[in-house]
């Protein structure tokens, strides 16, 4: 199936994919080529800002292929996302070399901080970047493997599944807030210096980080549009609304569903891997449960089941987040709260819903 | 009349699609397709089915009456691999032992099964239902590539025509009229091409005139297919019945005609509680 034959059909996308295009191409233009002074210029901050947007889109898409598309309520997207964060941490760590503060040539600061003489065997290998590409995949992919198995085997559904996504996110939270687990304990890892030799505070390197963010949130849309056209994505669709049914006619339903969650772990993991150089830290916060909450927030916001719905509810509301944090930072998790309750009462199909329902109107 | 297709533009029937394939261990040579020996299922302490032996002959139309509680879904669970008996023997042919397979190996053995409530994906539409029932590879890969070739695309076109839906093939599942849903559901069974087909009550709050299209539906299926009908409406299962089996507490209380049935004692005192 060809790409235009993919988005032949699916005019949000259309849009979502030619906005992408521009603002990978405009923005980082306006930041390099115009001087600072001018009122068109793009700062540093606002393109690394939206940088970050382009990251929780990414992870959105994540969340409502399995949410939207699988009915699968995942509670715990957070964790894939930060343990892809993690991946790529570890190997920037790395590439510090002996330029820390206390000067190992092996060893992270915190290592050093801890007296520990040797590098544990799980930060072997990291500092080879195409290592810690593969494990940025490969990580949060077994992770969603092993626990999906385990729970789409035994048929656990529903809130059931929500719960335990959630105790999952929990407490990997909990081990990486240990300092003997070897991630930094509370701290995280940060401080990081470069990428592939760049400087992460080069204009270049952000610029680059930039559009590699935006290419890989155009390319993962166009795998998940494929992934719900395809046969495999209307099964998943009658696995969410007819589970027993599925079964009925010959479907192995645990494998479907295992399927589509490792695929959304993977792309959650990648969405962590472009966070973390941009934003320059990861620490156990990630894992925070509430962290999750606010992915399916996004999702439901947007419009369920759509993709472009996702973004641009991911996008929406850390837009609103970091307008409303500046100003009224108390008040932030409370209207988050009212807004899903909104939502979830006057806007079941989201924004994207409420669009396509005037449309309908009009037409 | 939406059901105005049904049998009329394909009398003879659309025969690469309704055909079941047997699965190549399916071994019908002694007569029976199904053998149900000795089943007893306990649920609480209730026994929804006490040593039950039913034996279902290939090709047969067979209807199942009784009155509530008589274990007629708990068999046709047995059967499909939703429940597990606790003694008992469940063969299919004379090789496949269904005890030890689970739903969708079994559906995938050629039992195919409609339930009571009609059970379609309502976000599909009518064609794409048909699709994902379509006899084929169900492993997750090749399901994530796959692509219909026309032979497929004939089948369907086929099933489409004998269910009488050629028009809402592209209207979505969710809004078929009741008997449309349960045509639909007829029609995603015989995508599957089974060789049994399980049908729980078909005619449920259907017209009569939905109903004797669905009679006729049936009859022709048979022959073709092994079908077992779970019924209630006394007058749809005199339409069709060739032979029919009285179940009553979870064993088979008898078998015979309509008529041989209806006059038997012990059935009138099971029904009417005499």
């Amino acid at each position: 199936m060809g790409i235009s034959e993919l988005l032949a059909r699916d005019a949000g996308g259309r849009v979502f994919l030619t906005l992408l295009v521009l603002v990978g191409v405009f923005l980082p233009s306006l930041h390099l080529l115009l001087p600072e002074t001018s009122p068109l210029h793009i700062s540093a901050y606002t393109l690394t800002l939206i940088g970050k947007y382009l990251c929780y889109a990414l992870l959105a898409l994540a969340v409502d292929l399995v949410w939207g598309f699988g009915g699968i309520l995942s509670l715990g997207h957070g964790a894939f996302f930060a343990l892809g964060g993690y991946a790529m941490g570890m190997h920037m760590m790395r590439q510090i070399g002996d330029r820390g503060v206390y000067g190992n040539p092996l060893l992270p600061d915190f290592m050093v901080f801890l007296n520990w003489t040797e590098l544990p065997w799980y930060w072997l290998g990291f500092d080879r970047f195409w290592f810690a590409a593969l494990m940025v995949l490969l990580v949060p992919g077994s992770l969603a493997f092993v626990f999906g198995w385990l729970a789409f085997r035994s048929r656990v559904t529903g809130v059931y599944l929500s719960i335990i996504t959630q105790a999952l996110t929990y407490a990997l939270m909990l081990a990486f807030f240990r300092n003997e687990m070897g991630f930094g304990g509370n701290n995280g890892l940060t401080d990081f210096k470069d990428i592939l030799g760049f400087s992460l505070q080069a204009d270049g390197t952000r610029v680059f980080l930039f559009v590699t963010t935006a290419l890989c949130l155009g390319l993962a849309y166009i795998a998940c549009r494929f992934v719900v056209s395809s046969k495999l994505g209307r099964v998943v669709v009658a696995v969410r609304d007819a589970e027993s049914r599925t079964r009925f006619i010959g479907y192995r339903v645990e494998w479907f569903k295992l399927w589509i969650f490792v695929f959304s772990a993977v792309l959650a993991g990648l969405a962590g891997a472009l966070y973390v150089p941009q934003v320059g830290i990861i620490n156990p916060g990630e894992f925070s449960p509430l962290n999750s909450l606010e992915l399916v927030i996004w999702v439901a916001v947007g419009g369920r089941a759509t993709l472009y719905g996702a973004v641009l509810g991911a996008i929406l509301v850390n837009y609103s987040k970091t307008v409303f944090t500046a100003i009224l930072p108390e008040v932030w998790l409370f209207a988050l709260g009212a807004l899903f309750v909104l939502v979830t009462l006057f806007l079941p199909n989201g924004l994207i819903g409420l669009l396509s329902q005037r449309r309908g109107e009009r037409a | 009349m939406t059901g105005a297709h049904v049998l009329t533009t394909n009398p003879a029937g659309p025969a690469s699609a309704i055909d079941g394939v047997a699965d190549p261990r399916l071994d019908t040579t002694h007569g029976p397709i199904l053998y149900l020996e000795d089943i007893s299922v306990t649920f609480d302490g209730f026994r929804a089915l006490n040593q039950l032996t039913l034996y279902i002959d290939d090709g047969e139309l067979r209807c199942i009456i009784g009155p509530n509680g008589a274990g007629k879904t708990t068999m046709m669970d047995v059967i499909t691999g939703k429940t597990r008996p606790d003694r008992g023997t469940a063969f299919f042919g004379q090789i496949i032992d269904l005890l030890e397979l689970d739903e969708p190996a079994i559906a995938q053995a050629g039992i195919g099964r409609k339930f009571q409530k009609p059970s379609v994906f309502e976000e599909l539409s009518v064609f794409e239902n048909l699709e994902l029932a379509m006899r084929t590879d169900k492993r997750t890969w090749p399901t994530l590539f796959a692509k219909l070739n026309g032979a497929q695309r004939d089948d369907i076109e086929d099933v489409l025509q004998t269910i009488g839906l050629p028009e809402q093939r592209r209207q979505r599942a969710g809004s078929l009229s009741h008997g449309q849903k349960q045509w639909l559901e007829i029609g995603m069974l015989l995508m599957q091409r089974p060789k049994l087909l399980l049908v729980d009550e078909p005619v449920a709050g259907m017209t009569h005139q939905e109903t004797e299209r669905t009679a006729e539906l049936l009859l022709s299926l048979a022959g073709k297919h092994s079908v077992v009908v779970v019924e209630h409406d006394m007058e749809f299962v005199r339409s069709i019945a060739r032979k029919v089996t009285v179940l009553h507490e979870g064993s088979v209380l008898t078998e015979g005609s309509m008529d041989e049935v209806q006059q038997d004692q012990r059935v009138i005192e099971v029904y009417l509680g005499a």
